[in-house]
């Protein structure tokens, strides 16, 4: 906008026709109403400045007076492009600085930050409040233990996450060491909805079945198992036995496909698919030895 | 540290409103299954009257059918049967790994190919059921 002021007195000098607007000097003049017709706009805007209200789950064992879990209301400025994380930011920047919430990369990179939004597990951080009802309720991850507002503990997550041994363990390495261990192009593509995780626990969470079994792997343990029991470099002693620890009692055979964790995945892996995939790997691995 | 204590509704039946298609599934399916396991039963002791004699058997049945309500059971029986097999049939296919993307339209399409089954079989269980009494 500045810019085009500026350039005005300039464009004018060279054209000297002083009777008919020129061309430029019309486009000029159109663009200066055009600009206040839009100013005029975002006034009114600014006039009933849309607010959101949040409905905010808090609980605080260490306070005595917030002991008894309740909701808080935060009414927060909307602005273009708001994600239901940047409305708990401005909540308690601006409002309550002890509200308690975990978040870091804000862009659906580190999943920290998986919340009970409107009766669902979402992405704080990638879900956008223009998409939600109000009031927006914020609460934190059912299923698991609160330790403070919108907090849980994820320990118990994280354990079954490591009890499929979530890494590479291949014992052929290449000649030259310096060689890469190459994946062909078809199985990186069957591995690659399986390997963008986040470890959010969202699906954890809204899994029913995990939530009356602890110890059932989950979905998100399944997905990793997956993952690496679909590469086709790792041997095939290793692949039996990934097949050995999901199929456990409470591996994959617990799952009854509600389709709760696929819905409700940030990164859109399909997580009932893949746990599927695996109970038929492992029925065919079963079915060899008879 | 973090101790447990009750979120209230959080957790449990009350969130029924936010279920989704495939938990809605799931839930039919096991509350359908019951239901026909506990039929199986009743259907039991039903049959078993024949052991009192043919006439014994003939009064039971006759007298179950001359109820409205039990002509009414047995149209929800029907729905509760045709239900769990076509889910069935959902997750028949579910386990083969077909189909998992429409998942929620398959479930949405046993719901209504239940409901057209069950009303076009009213006419059917409530034949005759003047005559019975008469
Ligand atoms: S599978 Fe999806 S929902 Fe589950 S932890 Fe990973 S990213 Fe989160
Ligand atoms: S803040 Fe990192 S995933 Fe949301």
């Amino acid at each position: 906008m500045s810019t085009q002021k500026q350039r005005e007195p300039e464009s004018q000098e060279p054209s000297d026709g002083e009777t008919t607007p020129t061309p430029q000097e019309r486009r000029l003049e159109r663009k200066e109403s055009d600009r206040a017709v839009r100013e005029e706009a975002a006034d009114e805007s600014d006039l009933e400045e849309e607010t959101v209200l949040l409905k905010v789950f808090r609980y605080d064992p260490e306070v005595a007076d917030k002991q008894e879990p309740r909701f808080d209301e935060f009414h927060v400025p909307f602005e273009k492009g708001m994600t239901v994380l940047d409305a708990v930011i401005y909540a308690r920047d601006t409002y309550d600085p002890s509200l308690t919430f975990r978040h870091s990369c804000r862009q659906a990179v580190c999943g920290s930050d998986a919340f009970f939004v409107n009766g669902k597990q979402r992405l704080a951080c990638k879900t956008q409040i223009s998409e939600l009802d109000q009031p927006v309720r914020v609460e934190p991850l059912p299923h698991q233990e609160v330790i403070k507002d919108l907090v849980v503990d994820m320990d118990h997550f994280y354990d079954q996450m490591h009890a499929v041994e979530p890494y590479f363990q291949s014992e052929e390495l290449p000649d030259d060491e310096l060689e890469e261990q190459r994946q062909s192009r078809e199985n990186r593509e069957k591995i690659k909805m399986s390997s963008r995780c986040i470890w959010c626990a969202a699906c954890m969470s809204s899994c029913n079945i995990a939530a009356g079994d602890n110890q059932y792997l989950g979905p998100a343990a399944i997905n990793k198992a997956y993952k690496f029991a679909m590469d086709d470099r790792e041997e095939a002693e290793l692949t039996e036995h990934r097949l050995r620890i999901i199929e456990q009692e409470h591996g994959v055979w617990r799952c009854q496909t509600q389709f709760s964790c696929t819905e409700v995945c940030p990164k859109d892996i399909p997580l009932t698919e893949h746990i599927q995939e695996l109970k038929r790997e492992a029925v065919k691995k079963n079915l060899k030895f008879w | 540290m973090s101790q447990s204590y009750n979120r209230g509704l959080i957790e449990d039946f009350g969130r029924w409103r936010e279920f989704s298609a495939g938990m809605w599934a799931w839930i039919f399916h096991k509350f359908t299954g019951w239901m026909l396991i506990g039929y199986l039963f009743t259907h039991i002791a039903v049959l078993s009257s024949f052991l009192a004699g043919p006439e014994a058997y003939t009064d039971t049945i006759q007298g179950l059918e001359g109820l409205l309500l039990i002509r009414m059971l047995e149209v929800g029986l029907l729905a509760v049967a045709v239900f769990h097999i076509l889910n069935g049939i959902r997750l028949l296919l579910v386990d083969l790994g077909i189909g998992l993307d429409s998942q929620d339209k398959s479930f949405y399409a046993s719901l209504i190919l239940t409901g057209i089954i069950t009303v076009a079989s009213v006419p059917t269980f409530l034949d005759g059921f003047g005559g019975v009494l008469g």
